[in-house]
């Protein structure tokens, strides 16, 4: 258990370093870069609590991401602006205005929620099929958000969310998300999913009961999420639902499976490591893009290399960069085993 | 009467091209208890080869042959490159690589071909109608029928009665002892791999031929139908396969029918409801497949 602390201690280390570093450049370019990374990692971790400890892979985690999106869009748009950004919005939600705060953790929690209705069939099926239908939950999701123009204004941009997340709150909330995850892992119903990720039948045969112990993984990931929304759409201040669906899902799938699904070190390693790589092709792209040859023809480029990446890291490192260990873990074992030789 | 009979064919169309999505799904499904998530891309592979051997004056079968051939090809290289290194691993690595590599496919169209729709090349006879019986419907709507049913009709001869097909079978319900009785694994892989890109080839065209245009993001929806009849019929049950497609087309078509206008854009969402009931019912689906044996 002190290791676990230990990690703590040191993730949390990271993201303070990574917001103090951004802001000490003091280029905005930079401060933009981090506040998106940290978004990230609040998504990869919260992915990380439901995949890392259950071994299921799931694809709805950005369909969740959007729910809270809009949830903490309807609440905090501005009343007056509400006319003109959700035209057909419900009556008794036109005078709804509640603080960014309160949003947020709305968000989580109407996330939670119908992640715990749609869930809980999905849990009793096994590997395979659970992954599937999560597939098919990500393209219900993307197809309600992308046709309930009453509350989303359907695949058209929604704008006019007020500008609150900035730098030190998404590190503050990326901060907590990383303790819940590991407070989680290290809980009764963490270390039973876990072992039911090891072996199914012999956790079962321990009187695990698996399907519930994935619902409530599967619950808390998609509050992660949902707050993840929230934080995201106040830092954007328009989106549309285009922006919660595949491009998104393989990224945050990437960087969690670089890194390491089993371990929360490896979902923040993940997440810093690909948003560096990916804001790199990107500069590439756009600069190929500004020469003739390029000429605004290069999309797509940086989707490939990354695709390659992940097959590569899959065929050497199937597990990512900590397939199994915290980094306090790792640090306490090589402690001891110096210890050990001297 | 004429309603009855346009509500047959299209569900019988529908169904065809389904359950075909859903085999080829299937069958690699069966025999390495992974998932393909690169199989639309297959249908997108051979909608480009169409679109690309258009400017070319040859005869439009010789197109849709070269298609199929192609499709054929990248199902066997989508073996090679996602599925043979990492098989042994662990079945979360397989998914990622195979979702890898239908990313890598697609955005290779992307970059190298053309992010907008492409008109794909169709014969007449994909844009004439027909009156059955007072009801008016789509030529292309009866070739899918009547395409489907000599498919099935032919895979169903290939499992049950040809060499290949047996041992197919034999490595679906226990990989482990048909190797040690001689079935060589690498070459049955690889056959269904082959099997499964020519069933996509030949769905890719008569789904193309609904829609007359490629574009890279083509093959999400025949995926999609594809897992969730596969998943309604059983997971690793070629019957069920079939099964699947054609009740997953009957929901399809009976929502188009009763939905309106208003309600018909969630029609993914209903559908999907329904398929979550039918698994509250039947969590291993519809029907069961062979004996399990343990995964290779």
């Amino acid at each position: 258990m002190k290791h676990a602390y230990l990690t703590a201690l040191i993730l949390i280390a990271v993201v303070a370093a990574l917001a103090v570093g951004s802001q000490l450049l003091g280029i905005r370019l930079y401060d933009r870069i981090a506040t998106n990374l940290l978004i990230s990692l609040v998504l990869v971790v919260g992915l990380q609590t439901f995949m890392g400890n259950s071994g299921l892979l799931s694809f709805a985690h950005i369909g969740f991401m959007g729910l809270g999106a809009y949830t903490s869009a309807v609440l905090t748009i501005p009343a007056q602006m509400k006319g003109m950004a959700l035209p057909d919005l419900y009556e008794f939600m036109t005078v709804l205005e509640v603080s960014p705060l309160l949003a947020m953790l709305a968000a989580g929690v109407v996330a939670a929620l119908v992640a715990a209705v749609v869930a809980y069939p999905l849990m009793r099926l096994s590997d395979a099929a659970a992954v599937i239908t999560s597939f098919a939950l990500l393209v219900v999701l993307y197809t309600v958000m992308n046709n309930w123009s009453a509350l989303t204004n359907g695949p058209r941009t929604l704008f006019g969310l007020p500008k609150t997340t900035d730098m030190p709150i998404a590190a503050v909330v990326a901060a907590i998300v990383i303790v819940i995850a590991l407070l989680f892992k290290e809980s009764r119903t963490g270390k039973l999913l876990r072992a039911s990720r090891e072996d199914e039948v012999a956790a079962a045969a321990l009187g695990a009961n698996i399907p519930h112990l994935r619902w409530r993984a599967f619950i808390l990931a998609a509050f992660i999420a949902g707050v993840g929304g929230a934080l995201w759409g106040h830092f954007i201040t328009s989106f549309a639902p285009k922006a919660f669906y595949l491009k998104e899902t393989f990224l945050i799938i990437t960087m969690l499976v670089i890194g390491g699904a089993n371990t929360v070190t490896g979902a923040v390693a993940g997440t810093i490591l690909v948003t560096f790589a990916y804001e790199g092709l990107r500069g590439t792209e756009g600069a190929l893009n500004a020469t003739a040859i390029g000429a605004g023809q290069v999309v797509g480029l940086t989707e490939i290399v990354l695709a390659l990446a992940m097959i590569a890291v899959m065929i050497v490192k199937p597990g990512g960069l900590f397939p199994n260990r915290e980094i306090g873990h790792i640090l306490t074992r090589t402690r001891r085993k110096k210890e050990i030789v001297s | 009467m004429a309603f009855a009979i346009q509500f047959v064919i299209d569900v019988l169309s529908l169904g065809g091209a389904y359950a075909l999505m859903a085999l080829g799904l299937v069958i690699i499904y069966g025999i390495l208890r992974l998932v393909n998530f690169a199989y639309g891309e297959l249908i997108m592979v051979a909608g480009y080869t169409m679109y690309l051997s258009s400017g070319s004056s040859l005869p439009w079968l010789v197109m849709a042959v070269l298609a199929v051939g192609m499709a054929v090809l990248f199902g066997i290289l989508t073996d090679y490159a996602a599925f043979r290194p990492v098989r042994a691993k662990s079945v979360t690595a397989v998914l990622i690589t195979s979702f890898a590599f239908s990313n890598l496919l697609q955005n290779a169209a992307l970059l190298f071909i053309s992010p907008r729709p492409r008109n794909v090349p169709l014969p007449e006879i994909f844009s004439q109608t027909v009156s059955i019986g007072g009801a008016i419907t789509p030529v292309r709507n009866l070739i899918t029928i009547a395409a489907s049913i000599v498919l099935l009709a032919a895979v169903a001869f290939l499992m049950r009665k040809t060499t290949l097909g047996i041992a197919m079978r034999a490595a679906a319900t226990n990989f482990t002892m048909a190797r040690m009785l001689g079935v060589p694994a690498n070459l049955i892989i690889s056959s269904a791999f082959a099997l499964s890109g020519f069933l996509a080839g030949v769905v890719g065209i008569l789904w193309i031929g609904r829609i007359g245009t490629v574009v890279p993001g083509i093959g999400l929806e025949p995926l999609l139908v594809a897992f969730i009849a596969t998943v309604i019929g059983g997971m690793r049950s070629l019957p069920g396969a079939v099964v699947g497609g054609f009740l997953l087309a009957l929901i399809d078509t009976t929502l188009n029918y009763t939905l309106s206008q208003d309600l018909l854009k969630f029609r993914d969402a209903f559908t999907f409801s329904l398929v979550i009931l039918i698994l509250l019912w039947r969590p291993e689906g519809l029907i069961k497949g062979p004996a399990s044996g343990q995964r290779t």
